[in-house]
């Protein structure tokens, strides 16, 4: 494999243990192809042979064999199909259901570049550092048309939207960088909207950290938007409150006017902040004006993490509410 | 219309194409094989221009820098071929072609159901390919065919309205053909031409026309939805307006993937005929084959969801539809299991139709095969929106259903002209076209499973060596396609006189002449036997 030329690949790099995960179920998926498409092959090939017409006005003999030759190939390919189903679907899952505690970054998509808000504050265009062998959660959105974050190197994607948050998450366990694509044509530049993914040995990446110098927790960005656009006057901790109290929010299920139930996830959030009339929680007036349009992905991803740096029902339940959020979320997109 | 009781013993004998001359004769025709000529002509036309469009892709895609045209161009280089050989080509070509010249020489009939509105069907389908060519002149359109929006709704400045309306149009001729082929085989079949006695042609065309009028009135509904958002801002698609861009997503696809059989059933009724003429047998389970189409047309309905596990739809709607998408794969093999039963203790014949229908069955089962990879959730995550995808459908519409409409077109060529082609030159090309097709797609699955994504004008350098492969290929693909307008079009003229029966078939078109008379049969033929039944060579030749 290493005399073959690097120019030349046939067989795409792998970062994850994941990674492998698929290209084990391709494999598989790969000989049934090959096993199905030879044997199709073989024995057209044997038939028009052996079968060849002799003279000009000679017929084909009769059908033979009946019922049960189309039974068994019916059940056999339905039996190996079923089997990778399943396999295909465990895979799938693994791949969407980020675990507990990952740490989250946030991307933006744009015509045509990716944007990136770490944790820790600093922002990045087209690339993303990481330390290897963490679990990462990327909650993404778009600022304009459908995108979609592609690292073929982690076998995954997942579409990128306006209007909504969707996850994708990985643990890399080779450092290096790796390429990353819009898979989801997005105009003019949709082939320049291209970037990587550096994995970076934790050490490294500390160091990494360090050198962007002064960066502000995105959290804190948040709060001093909070006090900016004053949503303290109304979301606040005393009796002159007219809406609800932010602290321990995130992950709870609030009860709406009309008696169902929501889960305050990212894009709970996300549309309360846009459109507050939408879901109003039970007990308060929609007195909320919108902020379509007064705010950047930037700033909702800011104001987003102070509200969930304000804690959620209790820190135990915390990280498993958020579990549920991916899942509920998706849900509800449907 | 000519007098066509002439007698047959008469010297000149009077057919369709000679029963009377001049453009108004065919521009006014209700005759189902004029008509279906005309369509030929027309999807000929879209499909050497959707050629082209492919001819620019190919080379700007030769180098991996954006070098020879403009992102803009390319991007509309792409859409515009994707337009043009799906709702030009594709869709009409085998039903409005062949299966309106055959379902009524199939059944014993003069003519469809509605011969004024077969006429106004294909009149219909070229005012919609007007409107698109003119938007194409125009600067054309950079969506995508799949028009996702909220691009297609509030960002692309092209002209998306004219090039829909285009395809909404063209939805009708789509509509008006299946109505007709629908009541067509349920009314007028030939006295003891019973349903288990059909053509397999007849059954696949039947489940076919199921599609065409219960699923493209989605997709005009759906154009109509992306026109209002974008002229009146009403928001239906685009979050800025309230709108959800994925429910466009689930709209687009309930049409666009039945569309996808709309494609390829014809073409396997065209394989199951030639099959059976070259091997002069009775299709193996019959039966099983006959329902296998309905079967596909009916899944074919619950699947659209596969187009979308990455969209943000929630994982566990994935999961059916993936399960779902698993069982439409039964059907297809089945009937790739049946035609190579088919060939078992048959006369095998490798006549010109023969290669390609034998063709279709490779590709198609290595096409149907990848498809089963991309319905699987695991490995789709990773391949969706990549050239394995661009490779997979092109080994199911162009390795599938235009070598099953080549061969249908080299099958049937003698009874509709009553000429007969080169075999050399014809025997040539299905292999050119074979080899050409390989060398064009097979790289891109690899190119795929890499990671190079669909729609991308400039590529990393380490995926040249494929792309130079896929382009070289083009090439022969291309050369592969012009040889049979070459001698076809020579055959017309100079092409040796084909009889009513040159094959040694049976069924009923081929026993009238070639060219058929105007209204096919000088008497209503009787049917007592059931389809394919090949006993008696020495009955059913008739020179």
């Amino acid at each position: 494999m290493n005399l073959w030329p690097k120019r030349f690949p046939l067989f795409p790099e792998t970062a994850s243990r994941l990674a492998q995960d698929v290209d084990q179920l391709y494999f598989f998926a790969l000989l049934v192809t090959a096993v199905f498409s030879l044997l199709i092959a073989a024995l057209i090939f044997y038939f028009i042979i052996r079968f060849r017409r002799r003279s000009e006005d000679e017929v084909g003999q009769p059908e033979r064999a009946g019922l049960w030759l189309e039974i068994t190939w019916s059940v056999i390919p339905l039996v190996i199909l079923l089997f990778m189903f399943g396999w295909g679907s465990k895979v799938f899952f693994d791949i969407r259901k980020p675990p507990r505690g990952a740490i989250e970054y946030y991307v933006t998509g744009k015509q045509w570049m990716w944007k990136f808000q770490h944790p820790e504050g600093p922002r990045e265009i087209n690339e993303l550092h990481v330390p290897l062998g963490q679990d990462i959660k990327l909650i993404m959105t778009s600022e304009d048309v459908i995108h979609s974050f592609y690292v073929p190197a982690l076998r995954a994607k997942m579409d990128v939207l306006p209007g909504r948050y969707t996850t994708f998450w990985f643990n890399a366990e080779k450092a290096g960088a790796y390429r990353l694509f819009c898979a989801e044509y997005c105009g003019a530049e949709h082939s320049y909207m291209r970037g990587s993914i550096i994995v970076m040995e934790p050490d490294d990446y500390e160091e990494w950290l360090a050198t962007r110098g002064q960066t502000t927790a995105a959290a804190k960005t948040g709060a001093d938007l909070f006090s900016a656009q004053t949503c303290d006057t109304c979301h606040r901790s005393d009796s002159a409150a007219q809406a609800p109290i932010l602290h321990g929010l995130f992950g709870k299920e609030e009860q709406l006017a009309d008696g169902s139930l929501v889960l305050v996830d990212e894009n709970y959030l996300r549309e309360s902040i846009l459109n507050p009339a939408a879901k109003v929680v039970a007990g308060y007036n929609a007195l909320m004006p919108t902020y379509q349009g007064r705010l950047s992905e930037e700033d909702l991803v800011g104001l987003i993490l102070y509200i969930k740096s304000l804690g959620g029902p209790d820190s135990a339940d915390a990280s498993a509410s958020n579990q549920a959020t991916t899942q509920a979320s998706s849900d509800r997109e449907e | 219309m000519g007098d066509q009781m002439t007698t047959p013993a008469e010297r000149k004998r009077l057919n369709y194409l000679n029963a009377d001359y001049g453009v108004k004769s065919w521009l006014l025709a209700t005759d189902h094989k004029r008509i279906a000529l005309l369509y030929l002509l027309s999807i000929t036309v879209f499909f050497f221009l959707g050629g082209l469009m492919a001819v620019g892709i190919r080379l700007e895609l030769a180098t991996p820098a954006g070098d020879l045209v403009q992102p803009d161009t390319y991007n509309r280089l792409f859409t515009m071929h994707g337009i043009l050989m799906i709702f030009f080509f594709l869709i009409p070509s085998i039903p409005a072609v062949f299966g309106n010249f055959l379902i009524p020489l199939m059944i014993g009939a003069k003519d469809l159901a509605f011969p004024k509105i077969n006429l106004a069907s294909w009149y219909v389908y070229s005012i919609g390919g007007l409107f698109t060519l003119w938007s194409l002149i125009q600067g054309g359109v950079d969506t995508g065919w799949t028009f996702y929006t909220p691009f297609s709704t509030t960002y692309s400045n092209t002209y998306v309205i004219a090039t829909a309306l285009g395809i909404f149009i063209v939805g009708f001729s789509s509509i008006m053909t299946g109505l007709n082929f629908i009541v067509t085989i349920h009314r007028m079949r030939a006295p003891g031409l019973t349903w288990f006695r059909l053509p397999l042609f007849i059954w696949a065309h039947y489940a076919t026309s199921l599609i065409q009028i219960l699923g493209t009135p989605v997709l005009a509904i759906t154009i109509l939805l992306v026109g209002a958002e974008r002229l009146f801002h009403i928001g239906i698609f685009d979050p800025a307006y309230g709108g959800d861009p994925v429910l466009f997503q689930h709209l687009f696809w309930f049409y666009s993937h039945p569309a996808v059989y709309i494609m390829i059933l014809p073409s396997m009724g065209v394989i199951s005929e030639i099959i059976a003429a070259f091997a002069r047998k009775r299709i193996f389970g019959y039966k099983v084959v006959a329902f296998a189409s309905v079967t596909i047309a009916v899944l074919g309905f619950l699947v659209w969801g596969h187009h979308m596990f990455v969209s943000s739809q929630s994982p566990f709607t994935g999961v059916v539809f993936s399960f779902l998408s698993m069982l439409v794969a039964i059907p297809s093999a089945v009937k790739v299991f049946n035609w190579t039963a088919t060939l078992f203790e048959g006369s095998v014949s490798l006549d010109t139709p023969m290669l390609y229908a034998l063709g279709f069955i490779g590709l198609f089962t290595i096409g149907g095969l990848t498809g089963i990879m991309l319905a699987n959730l695991g490995i789709d995550i990773h391949v969706h929106d990549t050239y394995f995808v661009v490779a997979h459908f092109h080994y199911v519409m162009v390795g599938g259903a235009i070598m099953g409409y080549l061969g249908g077109l080299h099958y049937w060529w003698p009874k509709i002209t009553g000429r007969l082609y080169p075999v050399f030159w014809s025997k040539l090309a299905a292999l050119v076209v074979f080899v050409g097709f390989n060398l064009t797609f097979f790289p891109q699955f690899l190119l795929g499973y890499l990671g190079m994504p669909r729609r991308y004008y400039s590529y990393p350098e380490d995926f040249q060596v494929l792309n130079v492969m896929s382009s070289a290929g083009a090439t022969v693909l291309g050369v592969g396609y012009l040889i049979p307008m070459i001698y076809l079009v020579w055959s017309m003229r100079y092409g040796k006189r084909a009889g009513a029966n040159p094959w040694g078939a049976v069924g009923l078109e081929w026993e009238t002449p070639s060219p058929p008379p105007t209204f096919n049969f000088d008497e209503t033929p009787t049917v007592d036997h059931e389809a394919y039944e090949y006993t008696s060579p020495t009955e059913t030749r008739v020179a």
